[in-house]
């Protein structure tokens, strides 16, 4: 959209010189500007594997990523990280749950069935539910739904992997029901009618052609959303537990690697210590997969991508 | 090949009426589903309003808290979150500076003066993938970065860099989207009476892209103002009985004393943390407000 008027006889040069020096010089500082983003791209890395080098040269590689115990601070002291992914798999697969099937019908209602009046209001207030802070999901899950599932289950604890997953799979509704909805309504009319002129129903035109038109978005919307699940912070610490441990027992209490980070946060450890170095190694492993995962859906959105004129 | 001639879709009514039903069950489910997301957000505000009823009071609004829940009920020495809502407001503010700036100059920068090249796409490409770099791990970096290499310590400007840098990739593309409104044939216009690009951008493009840009901002600073991962890790403090006064002074915001409150054991403390969170979503709702009631205002499309 910018129109560039630095190329060619620039008729305005003789009567104001300082402009243009006042114009080259603004040039600069926007520049600098956007230079900021490139930069905390690089400091992230930098500062996440600076601190990495110095935990992984005490801790061998083979330590960390094979064995199931994780206590870094307190003895005896061990370095396997497993207990902590597992954790925040569990939490990201039981938000899945929730969010993706749940996400999806929302927003095959909203793009096929519901009036556009009824979209108009529905779909910015499913939104709202993404603009909550974490820390009040955390609160939700602890109050309101731990409750529900301790009447269900009376076994279970004041913090349990279940009670997380589901606040995270509420939280990441809104991110799978509108950028699926997004996809759903690119898809042109002109499919719909071919379909209906063939004789289908609503629910075949639904599910035969406008979903698989719109899968490639749809599909980017469910990584986005279980990158953000993994990436949780405040509403699983809050709900899920301190307790890293590898069960498939979802009543029980967990630690993500996210609750990880906040444990150490609270707590007093030292700097240049092995816990407060354990902060920049499980940093860059979370760190790792939801750039991976980022990267894939931008990958998969383009990709795929029905190109509709 | 049916050899029934006189209803030749005799065969197909069945099959239409089993159609119909598969059809209405969808949308039954469609629906049902849709309103999962609203049950759980009318239940998310039920249950928090719930909680704090009767807890939010003048006094929770002006008085530092207390170890003891007792002086948080109605009619006693009074406890509250004064210093955490002191701080919040602080930090925002800060933030907000640092993040109109940094992040209109950069979508200045990206719409107005970048050429189509690698590396505008290379910059935009890098701000994609900063938007879903979890907030936690800004928090590492701030940690990293401002508190220690810079050794600012864990205090209000250490925390609101570490926000800006947070928020920075949604300011930019939100103001790229407002910057993109404005007419092109506003920016010929101005260049054709001889103003410099420099002087199109500050007398023309700025000033009606000014509505967009603001909605866009006051949007992710009510994004920052419930973040509590990043602020957690640069060493807010969790509880904080004076309200900070300057920006190397130590600071506590709400989020973080709603985190406090809430993993206390007492029962009586999860009422002090639904107060703390009715006070938080309630400024936070203020700020929506204002934001929608700009692009309302002065939206030159409504």
């Amino acid at each position: 959209m910018s129109v560039d008027t630095d190329q060619g006889v620039d008729i305005t040069d003789s009567g104001s010189s300082i402009n243009n020096r006042k114009n080259n010089f603004v040039r600069y500082v926007f520049f600098s500007c956007a230079l900021v983003t490139v930069l905390t791209t690089l400091g992230i890395i930098l500062v996440l594997v600076q601190g990495s080098i110095q935990f992984f040269s005490e801790v061998s590689l083979i330590e960390y990523f094979t064995t199931t115990n994780w206590s870094p601070v307190i003895e005896p002291r061990s370095y396997g990280v497993l207990p902590l992914i597992w954790g925040t798999l569990m939490i990201t697969v039981g938000s899945a749950l929730v969010a993706i099937p749940v996400g999806t019908a929302t927003a095959i209602y909203l793009s096929e069935y519901a009036d556009p009046q009824v979209r108009r209001t529905i779909k910015p207030t499913l939104e709202i539910l993404a603009g909550v802070p974490t820390i009040v999901y955390g609160f939700f899950a602890l109050s309101f739904i731990t409750p529900i599932i301790q009447t269900f289950f009376p076994q279970t604890g004041t913090f349990n992997a279940a009670a997380g997953a589901i606040v995270v799979g509420i939280m990441i509704i809104p991110m799978v029901s509108s950028l699926s909805e997004d996809a759903m309504s690119a898809v042109p009319d002109d499919l719909r009618n071919a379909a209906y002129g063939l004789g289908a129903t609503k629910f075949e035109v639904s599910t035969s052609v406008v979903v698989p038109a719109a899968l490639s978005g749809i599909i980017a919307s469910y990584i986005l959303a279980l990158s953000r699940a993994i990436g949780e912070t405040m509403a699983v610490t809050l709900a899920a537990g301190m307790a890293p441990q590898i069960t498939g027992n979802p009543l029980e209490p967990i630690q993500t690697m996210t609750a990880y980070m906040v444990d150490i946060g609270i707590s007093d450890v030292s700097v240049g210590s092995i816990g407060y170095q354990s902060l920049f190694a499980v940093g860059l492993t979370l760190f790792a997969m939801t750039l991976s995962m980022n990267i894939f859906s931008m990958w998969i959105r383009s990709r795929y991508r029905e190109e509709y004129q | 090949m049916s050899t029934d001639t006189t209803t030749p879709f005799s065969d197909a009514t069945g099959d239409i009426e089993r159609k119909r039903r598969i059809g209405r069950a969808f949308v039954a489910i469609c629906f049902a589903s849709t309103l999962v997301g609203i049950v759980a957000l009318v239940a998310l505000i039920a249950d928090v309003l719930y909680e704090s009823w009767g807890w939010v009071t003048w006094e929770f609004l002006t008085y530092p808290p207390s170890q003891s829940v007792d002086y948080f009920l109605n009619g006693t020495r009074g406890a509250g979150m004064y210093p955490a809502i002191v701080g919040s407001i602080f930090l925002i503010a800060l933030t907000a500076v640092f993040t109109i700036f940094l992040g209109v100059g950069a979508a200045v920068y990206l719409e107005e003066y970048a050429p189509e090249n690698r590396l505008k796409s290379f910059i935009e490409a890098n701000i994609a993938n900063l938007a879903g770099v979890p907030s936690i791990v800004y928090g590492l970096l701030g940690l990293a970065i401002f508190v220690r290499a810079m050794q600012l310590g864990a205090s209000l400007i250490a925390g609101a860099l570490t926000l800006t840098l947070l928020i920075l990739p949604i300011v930019i593309v939100s103001t790229q989207e407002a910057l993109r409104a404005v007419p092109d044939s506003q920016r010929q216009a101005a260049y054709g009476v001889g103003a410099t690009q420099w002087q199109v951008t500050r007398d023309v493009v700025l000033p009606r892209a000014l509505p967009g840009i603001m909605t866009g901002t006051i949007l992710s600073l009510s994004r920052a103002i419930g973040e509590t991962a990043p602020i957690l890790m640069v060493g807010a403090a969790t509880s904080m009985f004076v309200a900070p006064d300057g920006l190397r002074s130590a600071f506590s915001a709400m989020p973080m004393m709603i985190f406090e409150w809430a993993t206390l054991p007492q029962a009586e403390f999860q009422h002090v943390a639904a107060a703390g969170i009715v006070v938080l979503l309630t400024i936070l709702l203020l700020m929506n407000a204002i934001a929608i009631f700009i692009r309302n205002k002065y939206d030159p499309r409504s």
